[in-house]
């Protein structure tokens, strides 16, 4: 009857729960968790996946390079003209793809753990609808102080700093005595509203070789990326990810509802308001580094939960499918295609038909 | 479940009966209202009595009373009624997709039918360099129906026959896919990125009686059904085994209820454009004014969409003269702080 039972009627959940039942538990010390065979295999499954496609978005491009030298290089190794193009020139590129997936589908995993609900993602928390709204204008809006801020900062730096502000607003405005996750979403959408209505009026208004650029802003791309704005995403990221990998283990036990959680132990509304923080500045690193890349957030956990049979959003597979889907849609649309398309296009794509071709194979069966 | 019901005194069914009714009544008088002012504000400040006369003038040889008549009858008179069309369907569609997938953030694209409506808008205007708003009208009708039939027979598939959650996400996967080729075609051509634009903003005007009508036809079908299946919605929110066991058929009354929200926002959506806020919003306060029974739910729904969508039309006449702002726009800015106030106060319950 609400949003509960949504994530958690699923087939895939009584396979879960069957096998949860024999799983046995492991205790290390004060870490324990339970050993799930299937979850480990899929896991590191995605993770060579992941690390395969990287390498093949590094080797392909004009000047080719066998994959085993692509890995000898970036393990240390390598002549020095292959260093060079590697490192300094597809690297950025290939790692911000690796950085925003990762960001993305964690981010997801963990708003759609809160929400309770398979349709949340960061993009209905504000951080993308913010984003667009700041770059629409920064892009449309000539002269006066948004073409002089738009000059001095740039157009991604100004959309991140809309996109994280937004996003803090949404969560401030939905915190009475703690974070619900109906109240988030809820919340959430109706902020998106506004601002998805204040960049189509924009958008309007403007003039049409200015909304080309906006929009193709507004899709997402990783062109043209430098050392530079990478190293702070890298940073950023694996700073929040820290924090992410800490606190997960107290995160589990919210989806048996918050008075089971306490009984266990766990502070579930600290962890709660600490999760949902982390992954709205996941998502904003990841608008940073790529603009607002739509769908990645929402598709990747659903595929990754369908993946490794797991009842909810597993959170390191959720990231490494977001990474496989966006550095793999990169590679897409720079080899396959005859034009060229942003990458946002491509992982839609791929991700909307996959998500529905997963679902259609778990009903057939 | 309902808050609204707790606080009653406890002989309370003829009262909550009453204030049901008092509230119908309260609405509809609220939209002639607005329909009346609708008519009377404008671009050109006209009396109530020209209005008056203006609507009922036969074409003459007075200048004045001729263009007060074509102002009442070819501008104001169309866009009133259509965003009372529009507004009911689209509160209507809100509330049924809520019911029927069970998920209190599901609005009308959902299905894909706005999606698939930007899709069939942006590739006629590339393919067939339609460039009059009103060509592809009916091919964004088409794309909505399209999208919608997808999406349903890919959650129908299988065991997944009426599964909300399967729904749910085969709209979101649908909905992810066309979306991208709308961008596609609309990076790659100018010309439908121009119309895909202003489409895409949402607005009640500029469209004749010619698309009206047969819109309305569409709408008054998919009404008809939207309200044989209120009965069976009430009971699918009991959980899908205790409906099967009150003797529901659960998959015939979602695809009945799915067929009705194709219909109904599919040819709003065509008819305006994407205004899919409009459904989710005024869902969630019909449900907090009559409580979850559907059958109070969706007729409260449909005429707080109807009234939203008018009285938005009304300010964008006002706001920015001598422009128009946009009635899909103003909807959100408008709705939305209003909306996320009342999920602060906690008025809300799930779906």
């Amino acid at each position: 009857m609400n949003a509960t039972n949504t994530t958690d009627t699923t087939d895939v959940a009584d396979v879960a729960d069957v096998k949860r039942s024999v799983a046995p538990g492991v205790r290390l010390g004060h870490v324990s968790f339970v050993w799930r065979p299937w979850l480990v295999f899929v896991t590191l499954l995605l993770a060579s996946a992941t690390f395969l496609v990287f390498c093949l978005s590094i080797s392909v491009g004009d000047f080719p390079i066998e994959l085993p030298r692509v890995i000898a290089t970036i393990l240390g190794q390598g002549e020095r003209v292959d260093k060079f193009v590697i490192m300094d020139l597809r690297m950025p590129r290939a790692l911000a793809g690796l950085i925003v997936g990762i960001a993305l589908g964690v981010s997801g995993a963990i708003t759609q753990s809160i929400a309770r609900n398979p349709l949340a993602s960061p993009d209905i928390l504000g951080i993308t609808g913010g984003a667009s709204t700041v770059a629409v204008f920064m892009v449309t809006v000539s002269g006066g102080a948004a073409a002089a801020v738009a000059d001095s900062v740039g157009v991604s730096a100004a959309a991140l700093a809309g996109g994280l502000g937004t996003g803090l607003l949404v969560y401030f405005l939905a915190w009475r005595r703690g974070i619900d996750g109906f109240r988030l979403i809820l919340i959430g959408i109706s902020v998106s509203a506004v601002m998805e209505a204040i960049t189509s009026w924009l958008l309007v208004t403007a003039d049409i070789r200015d909304v080309a650029r906006a929009q193709a802003w507004l899709v997402g791309s990783l062109d043209g990326r430098s050392w530079d704005e990478v190293r702070v995403a890298l940073w950023c990221s694996l700073a929040l990810l820290a924090v992410v990998a800490v606190v997960a283990f107290q995160f589990r036990p919210l989806h048996f509802g918050d008075e089971v959680a306490a009984g266990l132990g766990v502070r579930y509304s600290m962890v709660r308001a600490v999760m949902l923080l982390c992954a709205v500045l996941l998502a904003g690193v990841a608008v940073s580094a790529a603009g607002p890349v739509p769908f990645v957030a929402l598709v990747a956990p659903q595929v990754a939960m369908r993946l490794a049979r797991f009842p909810t959003p597993p959170l390191v597979a959720s990231g490494l499918v977001g990474a496989l889907l966006l550095i793999g849609a990169d590679l897409v649309a720079r080899t396959a295609l005859p034009v060229t398309l942003p990458v946002g296009v491509v992982t839609a794509a791929i991700g909307g038909p996959f998500l529905v071709y997963l679902l259609v194979r778990a009903n057939l069966r | 479940m309902s808050t609204v019901m707790e606080k009653r005194p406890a002989s309370g069914v003829a009262a909550v009966r009453r204030r049901r009714v008092t509230g119908v009544g309260l609405l509809v008088t609220v939209l002639v209202v607005a329909g009346a002012a609708s008519l009377a504000v404008g671009a050109r400040a006209l009396t109530p009595g020209e209005v008056w006369r203006g609507l009922f003038a036969e074409p003459g040889s007075d200048q004045r009373l001729t263009e007060i008549r074509l102002i009442v009858q070819t501008v104001r008179v169309p866009r009133t009624v259509l965003a009372i069309v529009a507004g009911v369907a689209l509160g209507i569609g809100g509330a049924l997709i809520q019911g029927c997938t069970r998920n209190p953030i599901a609005d009308t694209g959902l299905l894909g039918v706005n999606s698939g409506a930007s899709v069939a808008v942006v590739s006629a205007t590339s393919l067939f360099g339609l460039s009059n708003p009103f060509q592809y009208v009916w091919f964004a009708f088409l794309g909505a129906a399209v999208a919608g039939v997808v999406v349903f027979g890919l959650a129908s598939i299988g065991r997944g026959a009426g599964n909300p959650l399967t729904l749910a996400l085969a709209g979101q996967g649908v909905t992810v896919f066309l979306a991208s080729m709308t961008t596609a075609i609309a990076l790659s051509d100018k010309e439908s990125l121009n119309a895909w634009r202003f489409w895409n903003a949402g607005s009640v005007a500029g469209v004749g009686f010619d698309v009206i009508w047969p819109v309305t036809a569409f709408i008054a079908a998919g009404l008809v059904l939207a309200l044989t299946t209120l009965p069976a919605i009430n009971l699918l929110n009991l959980g899908d085994d205790v409906a099967r066991g009150l003797g529901v058929n659960v998959a015939l009354s979602r695809t009945v209820g799915i067929l009705a929200i194709t219909l109904l926002a599919g040819a709003a959506t065509a008819a305006c454009g994407p205004i899919a806020f409009l459904g989710l919003m005024v869902a969630h306060v019909a449900r907090y004014l009559t409580g979850p029974d559907y059958r109070w739910l969706v007729p409260y729904a449909g005429l707080l969409g109807a009234v939203v969508l008018l009285v938005c039309d009304i300010v964008g006449r006002v706001v920015v003269r001598p422009g128009e702002l946009d009635a899909g726009v103003l909807v959100a800015i408008l709705g939305a702080p209003f909306f996320a106030a009342l999920v602060w106060r906690g008025k809300f319950k799930n779906a």
